[in-house]
C-alpha cells in the first residue's frame, strides 16, 4: 500500500526528516510513536499529499505521489490535528461538500452522507454548524469527512488529542471498525492508544525511524529476547517445581520464572530467543497438563518506548 | 471540472449566508445612491444632460465596485489558510485552477448581484432623460469588468499570504498603482505615457464604458488583467500546496 524510499524532508536548512524508508502492505492500522517533534506529523502530511518530500520516493497503492498526486489523493483521506470544518456550514452540508470534492456523484453523495453519519454517529448533529459541535463531536466530523469517499487508506494524526476518556474509548471503538475497511494510519505521543489500536508501530526519533513491527517484535528485537507469559492448570499429581523444571528442559527456553500460583493453577514467565509457543504449548498438553494461557509480550509499550529513546539518547 | 463547481457553490452559498455579504452590500448600495444624489444628481444638475448625468453615476459606482471587489477577494484563500481548512483542498483531487476560478466566480457573481442592485438609479434617468437601454448595458459590463479585474488582482494578493491584512495591503498596492498609471501617464512622455496610459486599470479604459461606448480593445484589457492575475494565483497556489 506504502513504499517510501530514502524520503527526506527539510525545512530551510533544518532535517524535519529523514532519511526514512518502509513499506506497509494494506490492511489493518499502523501506529505512528514518538515525543512532540520528533517528525509523525511532517511525515503523514507527507503521506497525505499535503507535503512534498525533499528527497526521495514516495508510492501509494502503486502511484508516485511527485508524479500524480491528483491520482493518489483520490484513495486517501486524511484527518490533520485539527479537523478542516467550515464554522459557516452544517454538518450534513460539509459532509456533502466533501464527497463531491473527493469525487462522489451527485446522485450518490446524499446516501453516501448518511450512511457516514449513522457509522460515526453523527445523525443527531446533521443540521447543526460545526462552529457549535463539541471538540468530541467535531473529531468525529472530521474521521467522517476522511470516509466519505471510501478511501483505500486512512491517515489519521493524533485523532484522540483533546478529547476526555469517554470519548477516547468511543473514538478508538470507531478506528478498530475502520481497521476492517481500510489500512489506517494513526500517529500520536500516546503510547496506549497505539497500543490498543495498532497491529504494527513505527517509532520515530528526531525525524527517524528507530523501530518498526509489531510491539512484541519490537520488544524481542530490544531484549533479543520472546517474553511468553504461560498460565497452565497442573495434571493432578504434579507439584509446581516439576513444571518449572520440565518447561525448563525444554528447546529453546532460556529461563522461567514461577509468577504465580493457586492452587493447580500456574502461571509463568519464559523467555526464549525465538517464538517457541507452538512447541510449548505440544509439549504441555503432551504431558497431561491444560493450558488456559499463552500470550507474548510481557513488555509494556510504554516501557519499550522509553527503553527505545533510552538507547537513541546513548 | 466538477471541483470548479462545488467550490463555486460553497462560496456562493457562504456569501449568502454570512452577515459580511450583506453588510457589504448594503453599505455599496447606501454610499452609491447617496453618491448618486449628490453627484450625479448634484446641485446643478440643470446644467447637464442624462447621458453626463449617467457617466457620472458610472465612474462614482465603479470606484466603490473597486473597494467592494478588494474587500471581498483579499479573505478568499487567506481565510482557508487561517481556518485550517485549506488542507482539505489541498489534500483532495482538485485542481489548483479549480480552486481559484470556482471562488473567483462566485466572488464575481455575488459582485455583479451588488452592482445589479443599483440598476434603480440608471433606470431612473432612462425614465426622467434620455440615454438608452445600449448606454446602461455597456455601462454594466465595464463595470463587471473592472470588478473582475480587481478580483483577480485580490485573489492573487490573498493567494500569496495567510494574512487578511498582507494580502489587503497587497491587493490594494496593485490596484492604487494601476490606478496611478492614469494620472502619471499624463505628465510623463511618449513612450512611457502610452504604455502607462495603456496599462492603467482606470481612465482610458474604463471611461469608453462610462460614456456608453463599447471598445474591444477595452473589454480584450480587463479580460486580460483578470486572465493574468488569475494564472498568478494558481501558480502561486500549485507552489504552495507542496510547499
Amino acid at each position: 500500500m506504502i513504499q517510501l524510499t530514502e524520503v527526506r524532508k527539510y525545512f530551510g536548512e533544518k532535517r524535519a526528516l529523514g532519511p526514512i524508508s518502509f513499506e506497509i502492505p494494506p490492511g489493518g492500522a499502523v501506529g505512528f510513536l514518538g515525543l512532540n517533534g520528533a517528525g509523525k506529523t511532517t511525515l503523514l502530511r507527507i503521506l497525505a499529499t499535503d507535503l512534498r518530500s525533499s528527497a526521495g520516493e514516495v508510492e501509494i497503492a502503486g502511484i508516485n505521489v511527485a508524479a500524480n498526486p491528483h491520482e493518489v489523493r483520490k484513495k486517501i483521506g486524511y484527518l490533520p490535528e485539527t479537523p478542516p470544518l467550515y464554522r459557516d456550514m452544517a454538518v450534513g452540508e460539509y459532509l456533502k461538500f466533501v464527497g463531491q470534492i473527493k469525487g462522489l456523484s451527485p446522485d450518490r453523495v446524499d446516501n453516501r452522507v448518511r450512511e457516514v453519519e449513522e457509522y460515526t454517529q453523527l445523525t443527531s448533529v446533521h443540521d447543526e454548524f460545526t462552529q457549535n459541535l463539541s471538540h468530541g463531536y467535531r473529531q468525529r466530523v472530521g474521521i467522517a469527512q476522511a470516509i466519505i469517499h471510501k478511501p483505500e487508506l486512512l491517515i489519521l494524526d493524533e485523532p484522540t488529542k483533546g478529547l476526555d476518556p469517554v470519548q477516547v474509548l468511543e473514538l478508538r471503538g470507531l478506528i478498530m471498525r475502520l481497521k476492517e475497511e481500510h489500512t489506517i494510519l494513526v500517529s500520536s505521543h500516546v503510547l496506549t492508544e497505539i497500543s490498543q489500536t495498532c497491529d504494527r508501530v513505527f517509532v520515530l526519533n528526531q525525524g527517524e525511524l528507530i523501530a518498526s513491527g509489531s510491539e512484541d517484535e519490537i520488544s524481542a528485537n530490544l531484549s533479543g529476547t520472546y517474553r511468553i507469559m504461560l498460565g497452565a492448570r497442573m495434571a493432578s499429581d504434579t507439584r509446581a517445581e516439576d513444571l518449572v523444571h520440565f518447561v525448563q528442559g525444554l528447546p529453546d527456553i532460556t529461563s522461567v520464572e514461577m509468577v504465580q500460583q493457586d492452587d493447580q493453577l500456574l502461571t509463568l514467565l519464559v523467555q526464549s530467543p525465538t517464538d517457541c509457543r507452538g512447541s510449548l504449548s505440544r509439549s504441555l498438553v503432551k504431558s497431561g497438563h491444560d493450558l488456559v494461557r499463552l500470550e507474548l509480550g510481557s513488555n509494556e509499550l510504554e516501557s519499550l518506548f522509553v527503553e527505545l529513546l533510552g538507547q537513541k539518547v546513548n | 471540472m466538477n471541483g470548479l463547481r462545488v467550490i463555486f457553490q460553497r462560496e456562493i452559498n457562504a456569501y449568502l449566508r454570512s452577515s459580511v455579504g450583506y453588510i457589504l452590500a448594503a453599505t455599496v448600495l447606501m454610499l452609491d445612491g447617496l453618491l448618486f444624489y449628490t453627484q450625479a444628481l448634484g446641485p446643478d444638475t440643470e446644467a447637464r444632460v442624462s447621458g453626463q448625468v449617467l457617466a457620472i453615476f458610472f465612474y462614482t459606482t465603479s470606484g466603490l465596485t473597486v473597494i467592494a471587489s478588494l474587500v471581498l477577494s483579499v479573505r478568499l484563500i487567506a481565510e482557508e489558510r487561517q481556518l485550517g481548512t485549506q488542507v482539505l483542498l489541498n489534500t483532495s483531487p482538485v485542481r489548483d485552477w479549480e480552486i481559484v476560478l470556482g471562488k473567483f466566480l462566485a466572488a464575481l457573481v455575488f459582485i455583479t448581484g451588488i452592482t445589479l442592485s443599483t440598476l434603480y438609479m440608471p433606470l431612473m434617468i432612462v425614465v426622467n432623460g434620455k440615454v438608452s437601454i445600449a448606454q446602461i448595458l455597456v455601462g454594466y459590463s465595464g463595470l463587471v469588468l473592472l470588478g473582475a479585474a480587481v478580483l483577480a488582482i485580490g485573489v492573487f494578493a490573498t493567494s500569496l499570504t495567510r494574512s487578511q491584512l498582507v494580502a489587503t495591503a497587497v491587493g490594494a498596492g496593485i490596484t492604487a498603482v494601476m490606478f496611478l498609471f492614469w494620472p502619471l501617464s499624463t505628465v510623463v512622455d511618449p513612450p512611457m505615457s502610452r504604455v502607462l496610459s495603456a496599462l492603467a486599470l482606470h481612465g482610458r479604459h474604463f471611461s469608453g464604458f462610462q460614456q456608453g461606448l463599447l471598445h474591444t480593445r477595452d473589454v480584450f484589457y480587463y479580460l486580460a488583467v483578470t486572465y493574468f492575475f488569475l494564472l498568478l494565483a494558481t501558480k502561486i497556489l500549485e507552489a504552495k500546496r507542496w510547499e
